[in-house]
């Protein structure tokens, strides 16, 4: 290297400090890696830190009946088959040591009269499952990862984007990215690098997602040649706040629902008696947002466009105890005391299913050196996740990334860096700046929202995706001529400018997936293909670079060993 | 629908003034929002920090017509829309860019902290009214309001001496936590000087999660302190209940 950027060199490098990010640095240190982990914000207030209900794992503290053949069941139910078995069967059976390390962190979870974790229901999961603090879980999943990690001595870049992968060859090398703060470029050489950068939430403009949700680590990983897989599934939750405008999106938990809390339409009928007459409320989120969506298309939604959520049914110290930040969101953000009334509530872009296409045991890319964790990679929850089965997906698979990237780094010799590729980086991140007058980077994020918003939502058409491609090739014309003004400091314009040419990347990919998948299945659901495809059921859609160009094809779903997929028919328990 | 003026910090930590922009308001809009607004249309380059705007991360402080506060959880319907509006970076922390501050002491300050450290052969039984108090301290979102307001920080900048409220925080969920076997009291009275707080409770105030700073944290830890060095005697009886060891 010429000395030219700042450079740091680390066996492991990670990307991205929620859950699975964090899980991953510590399993890396416990390895003896040297460790750096990158975040866009600031440590502790990754996305993580805004998870509600709870940790799906099968502790069977509540119902004795639980296990982890039971949880994969649930899992591979909700996820219409679509599931990597493998990735199903290994989060069931580790999740439950997975919460057990947690509270020998410090964690403080809900406790059983007996004196254990206490479990709540939740949607699709046939036992009460979900380890939970209130309804803030996911704060003090993050605050006892962080602090375990700080304490075993990773190094933090705190408010740093990556915007590049390094290759030496075929091998991943590193990474490019910026200080937020000062603008300047810095260059971060790695042996293994672990993404686990969550998700495109901010693709859509109705979400519960916060602003660092633009795809990155899928963008990244497709352009450095990995594979993405089952992007056309981005699950809708069925309950964000639709009023007030300004909090439109914000999420209301699942635990609501999980409590006790009661779906009803404007004339008060509890209508999911005709979607899912045995689970009701507690249905998966895909059916549950389709019903919501469904009854205010026929005329039958709120006077703001949502259903009415009730756990006023509930006695209101009981509803302050166990949801008390849902009290709080809409006592002060929409004047509503939800211990005395309904809230209103409507579907809102929560998640996505499809991601980096890994290994199930080694989370491992298609490119030696590149591993990815959590919601920015995809099989665990095929067609639609279970609410609950996101944090343990983060500590599961977050845990395995970085104790494998810590094994490859120690059965590899240090890559070179390409210092063309560094100064190609640089010259695309400095290029909006030396445009003038050209296209607002605000104004094209707004119009690539209402464009997914509208044509690429919860119901699906050939002729509103076609509509949605062509679109996404003139937001792409028109990114390259986007101009940012002001100084590299702290330039959030020149930050949105970057997010959304990866933005631009995931969504083509969403769309092309949903194109080519005809049929409805999970969080997919095409008007023009309304039902399930036996054939579709046997494979994924995976997409990769080929010659500058976005290349889909179809890959076969391997066969279900046989002691699993017995495991699918048993009825066990009582509630099953 | 009406317009709102805002006076929004500019600049940096050498050289800097409010500018005026004009906002719509729409119904149930935070501050936040309307930052968002000027972002979007008048000023691109306006520095913010936020994540989640659902008051849940602890992103967007700011000092809103002097008082600190999230800004998403701040509506604008709750100032006078005749009046303008004065949003300036919190005053404890060094200005960054526009509203953005530099909050990174309080990382460090947090590395002083020995963690979670179970009793030996402990039992994994707690029970819910055994963690209810720490259940409260742990609901902290990091804002750092609260560093902020504490005089101790914001007008007598005893950074060297003084961990902060947020750390008392940390320090009491970890010292009531059930289980626990450290004990961090010569850390509270030396490296966090918890003397020099003469419970004024403005930490309190500003406390987004309505967490009872001061009574429920920092007295208890106070007396604490007071038991281990000042009171021989009590030091021992407590050492022996909780059989806790001083940390290192």
């Amino acid at each position: 290297m010429n000395g030219k950027y700042e450079t740091h060199e680390h066996d492991v490098l990670v990307i991205g400090a929620g859950g699975a990010g964090l899980r991953a640095a510590i399993e890396a240190l416990a390895q003896g890696a040297s460790v750096g982990v990158v975040c866009k914000s600031l440590l502790g207030k990754a996305h993580t830190v805004m998870a509600e209900g709870g940790i799906a794992a099968a502790m069977a503290n509540v119902d004795e009946a639980d296990d982890w053949r039971a949880h994969f069941r649930d899992t591979i139910r909700g996820g219409k088959f679509l599931n990597n078995w493998r990735m199903a069967q290994i989060h069931a059976q580790e999740s439950s040591e997975r919460v057990r390390e947690l509270e020998q962190w410090g964690a403080l979870f809900d406790r059983t009269k007996d004196g254990r974790i206490l479990q709540r229901a939740f949607g699709g999961h046939t036992f009460k499952r979900l380890c939970h603090v209130g309804d803030r879980t996911g704060l003090e999943m993050i605050r006892t990862l962080q602090d375990r990690g700080v304490q075993m001595g990773f190094d933090v870049y705190m408010e740093c984007a990556i915007t590049r992968l390094l290759k030496d060859g075929d091998r991943l090398a590193g990474a490019f990215g910026y200080w937020r703060e000062n603008g300047r470029f810095v260059v971060f050489k790695a042996k293994s690098v672990v993404l686990a950068t969550g998700g495109i939430g901010k693709a859509w403009p109705i979400t519960s997602n916060s602003w660092e949700y633009t795809g990155d680590g899928m963008a990244l990983a497709y352009d450095a040649g990995a594979e993405l897989m089952d992007m056309e599934f981005v699950q809708f939750h069925p309950t964000g706040m639709v009023w007030p405008p300004g909090v439109q999106g914000i999420l209301v938990t699942e635990a609501v629902r999980g409590e006790g809390g009661i779906l009803r339409n404007k004339t008060g009928e509890r209508f999911m008696e005709r979607y899912d007459p045995k689970r009701m409320e507690l249905s998966t989120r895909d059916v549950v947002a389709r019903a919501i969506y469904t009854e205010v298309r026929e005329g039958r939604g709120t006077e703001h466009g949502g259903a009415y959520l009730d756990i006023s049914q509930k006695p209101a110290e009981y509803v302050k105890r166990k949801l008390p930040s849902m009290y709080h969101q809409f006592l002060e953000l929409a004047d509503v005391d939800i211990t005395k009334g309904p809230m209103e509530v409507g579907p809102t872009c929560h998640y996505m299913m499809g991601g980096v296409k890994v290994e199930a045991d080694t989370a491992a890319s298609t490119v030696p050196g590149l591993f990815a964790a959590g919601e920015v990679a995809a099989g665990l929850h095929g067609a639609n996740r279970l609410g609950g089965n996101s944090l343990s997906d983060l500590l599961v698979f977050g845990r395995r990334a970085g104790l494998v990237a810590a094994q490859h780094a120690k059965a590899t010799v240090a890559p070179s860096l390409d210092p063309g590729q560094i100064d190609s980086a640089e010259r695309a991140m400095l290029a909006p700046f030396e445009r003038k007058e050209g296209e607002s980077p605000y104004a094209l994020h707004s119009d690539l929202q209402e464009n997914m918003q509208k044509l690429v939502g919860i119901f699906r058409t050939e002729e509103d995706l076609r509509q949605a491609l062509t679109k996404i090739e003139e937001l792409k014309e028109r990114s390259q001529r986007m101009s940012v003004s002001g100084s590299r400091m702290f330039n959030p314009g020149w930050h949105l400018g970057r997010d959304l040419e990866s933005m631009l990347t995931v969504v083509e990919a969403v769309t092309r997936s949903a194109l080519a998948r005809q049929e409805s299945r999970g969080a997919h659901s095409r008007i023009d293909y309304p039902d399930l495809d036996l054939s579709w059921g046997k494979q994924n859609n995976v997409i990769a670079r080929k010659n500058e160009r976005m290349e889909l094809r179809q890959v076969p779903i391997p066969d279900m060993p046989e002691d699993l997929q017995v495991l699918l028919t048993e009825e066990k328990g009582s509630a099953a | 629908m009406s317009d709102a003026t805002l006076k929004i910090f500019r600049g940096t930590r050498e050289i800097g003034a409010t500018v005026d922009y004009r906002v719509p308001i729409a119904p149930g809009m935070v501050v936040l929002d309307a930052l968002h607004y000027v972002q979007s249309h008048l000023a691109p380059d306006l520095a913010v920090r936020w994540n989640c705007k659902a008051g849940k991360c602890g992103s967007c402080s700011a000092e809103v017509n002097g008082r600190p506060r999230l800004t998403c959880k701040t509506r604008m319907d709750t100032f006078p829309q005749d009046k303008p509006i004065t949003i300036l970076p919190m005053k404890s922390f060094p200005v960054i860019k526009d509203l953005v501050t530099d909050v990174s002491w309080n990382y460090k300050v947090n590395k002083k902290i020995p963690p979670f450290q179970p009793r030996a052969g402990v039992e994994w039984r707690m029970y819910q009214e055994d963690i209810d108090r720490v259940q409260e301290f742990r609901k902290c979102i990091e804002c750092f309001l609260c560093q902020n307001v504490c005089h101790v920080l914001r007008d007598h900048d005893k950074q060297e001496q003084f961990g902060g409220p947020r750390f008392f925080v940390r320090v009491a969920g970890l010292e009531m936590h059930p289980l626990d076997g450290l004990q961090r009291t010569g850390l509270l009275k030396t490296e966090l000087g918890i003397g020099l707080c003469n419970i004024t409770k403005c930490c309190t105030e500003v406390c987004p999660e309505d967490i009872h700073i001061t009574d429920n944290a920092i007295i208890p830890l106070k007396e604490r302190v007071v038991d281990d060095f000042y009171d021989p005697l009590l030091g021992l009886v407590r050492k022996i209940r909780n059989a806790k060891e001083p940390a290192k």
